[in-house]
């Protein structure tokens, strides 16, 4: 029964071999029919074929969670709770206060799992073993983040602002998933505490009723079911800042850097390197000698502009030019269209390469690092022409 | 203090009803009980067979002692170690020899 549900779903045959094998399409309540990683916490991938569309659908949405009491909240009864030792005015918000008292905004942005494409790494690393999906672009409408913290009064000492949702561990042990961001980055005009997504109230599994949206950031920031923002004169000190989501020093060409929780070794991972897929045609289509092929895809960086995006045919000898879709925004996924015409029968492999607007490249060999974060090596999909 | 598989199957029922978790069968060799005791109170086991089978028995070994250090995983040394040699036989390259 896997195996077969595996086959149809278009998997890399890279995942590891326990990963092809357990994967099968399910849906969870509200939800289309998604790759399943895990039941429990739910790890759900959106297939790729959903990125032909610029905005991910909510229903196809991918899910992760890392613990797995995930209590339904009542939009009527949350609240948000804003205080820590550096704000020196903490209040709460009804979602109805949070509505009516901040001036609403609408961001387009791709939300992806820092741990995107982990089950690509060659060797192998642990963790929840993910193929493409786990991403998704959407329209976030919410309140900026700044406006809630104005309202604090917060101290000039505060470093940082941490979150935590309703989301908490089966066992009482286990530490809860709390996540901080540096001032500065919480103050910028474009982290905002969300209540919509395309158009609609959050799903239950994307984080109803509010989360946190940090645009060009990792998922890992992006809280979801947020009921509590701490503004804090001190580093959040928990497992899943001082162990979990960070990348070794230095390792990757990044800018935006995290400088309260960095070490010698190791940093917070921050903003997503520059990186695009192939969305047409799948893998193993086949396409009719002498046809023209119209190769489909989208590419995203951690904010700065996708400004090209290349096509091979060669195997990487030589590149040409893709046309670039609509910009609706810096954040968002910026669709691509390339055609190419079929000459020869047998294989043909396609290659893409996506270039940011600061001279970053994807890579075409991958930057290993202990937890599997950052995978962006170029996407290859190979069809048949008969 | 330990779950055992009923109690974390319960859990499982109460938060997501719909995850039919029950479908996950672990291979069928000496320590399977243990794990299966030990390792779904806090997530169902596709974590196990996701992560398989590319560990050796030093990632296996790191792996348990993550879930007992940093997760709180109530275990004991006894089941630390039949449930490393397990794994790194049946989900790692440490397979029988
Ligand atoms: C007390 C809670 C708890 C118990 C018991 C537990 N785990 Fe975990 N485990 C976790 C958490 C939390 C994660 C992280 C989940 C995530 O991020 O998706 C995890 C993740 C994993 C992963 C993915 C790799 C990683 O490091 O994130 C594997 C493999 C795993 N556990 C295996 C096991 C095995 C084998 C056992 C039994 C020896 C076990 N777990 C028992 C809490 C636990």
């Amino acid at each position: 029964r896997k195996a077969v549900a595996a086959e149809g779903l278009g998997l890399d045959p890279h995942l590891p071999a326990g990963t092809l094998s357990e994967a099968a399409l399910e849906a969870l309540p509200g939800k289309v029919p998604l790759i399943k990683l895990s039941y429990r916490p739910p790890n759900y991938e959106t297939p790729l074929r959903y990125f032909n569309d610029l905005f991910t659908p909510n229903d196809a949405f991918f899910v992760r969670y890392h613990l797995s009491d995930i209590p339904e909240v009542d939009p009527n009864t949350w609240g948000l709770t804003i205080g820590g030792d550096a704000a020196a005015k903490p209040f709460e918000l009804t979602l109805d206060a949070l509505k009516r008292d901040f001036a609403p905004i609408e961001i387009a942005a791709l939300c992806q799992c820092a741990g995107n494409r982990r089950g690509l790494f060659d060797p192998h690393v642990p963790g929840v073993e993910w193929g493409y999906g786990a991403m998704g672009n959407a329209r976030w409408k919410g309140v900026r983040l700044k406006d809630i913290l104005e309202r604090a009064n917060l101290a000039k000492e505060t470093i940082e602002i941490s979150f935590q949702g309703t989301d908490g561990p089966a066992f009482d042990k286990t530490p809860h998933f709390v996540k901080s961001i540096p001032i500065w980055k919480a103050l910028d005009p474009d982290t905002l505490v969300a209540y919509e997504m395309n158009g609609q109230a959050l799903p239950h599994f994307n984080g109803a009723p509010a989360r946190i949206v940090v645009p060009g950031w990792a998922g890992t920031y992006w809280m979801k079911h947020v009921t509590r923002i701490t503004a804090r004169s001190t580093p959040e000190d928990n497992f899943w800042m001082k162990a979990a989501y960070r990348i070794p020093t230095g390792k990757f060409p990044l800018v935006q850097r995290f400088l309260s929780q960095e070490t010698v070794a190791s940093t917070p991972i921050t903003e997503m390197v520059v990186n695009s897929v192939i969305t047409a045609p799948a893998a193993g289509d086949a396409v009719r000698m002498g046809s023209t092929l119209t190769v489909k895809g989208v590419a995203w960086d951690g904010g700065y502009g996708i400004t090209s995006v290349e096509v091979s045919t060669d195997e990487g000898q030589s590149w040409a030019r893709a046309t670039l879709g609509p910009d609706v925004g810096r954040y968002s996924f910026r669709p691509w269209t390339f055609q190419v015409r079929a000459t020869s029968k047998g294989p043909l492999t396609l290659m893409a390469r996506a270039s940011n607007a600061i001279g970053q490249t994807q890579t075409s060999a991958l930057i290993q690092n202990p937890a599997g974060y950052h995978h962006n090596l170029m996407h290859r999909v190979s069809v048949t022409v008969a | 203090m330990r779950k055992p598989l009923l109690a974390a199957l319960a859990l499982a029922v109460s938060t997501a009803a719909h995850a039919d978790e029950t479908v996950i069968t672990l291979k069928n060799a000496p320590g399977r009980d243990v794990v299966m005791n030990n390792c779904a109170a806090c997530h169902s086991l596709d974590y196990i067979q996701m992560n398989s089978p590319f560990p050796d028995q030093k990632v296996w070994e790191a792996e348990v002692t993550k879930m007992i250090k940093a997760f709180g995983a109530p275990i004991d040394d006894a089941d630390a170690k039949t449930i490393i040699d397990y794994l790194s036989r049946n989900y790692g390259t440490g397979g029988p020899t």
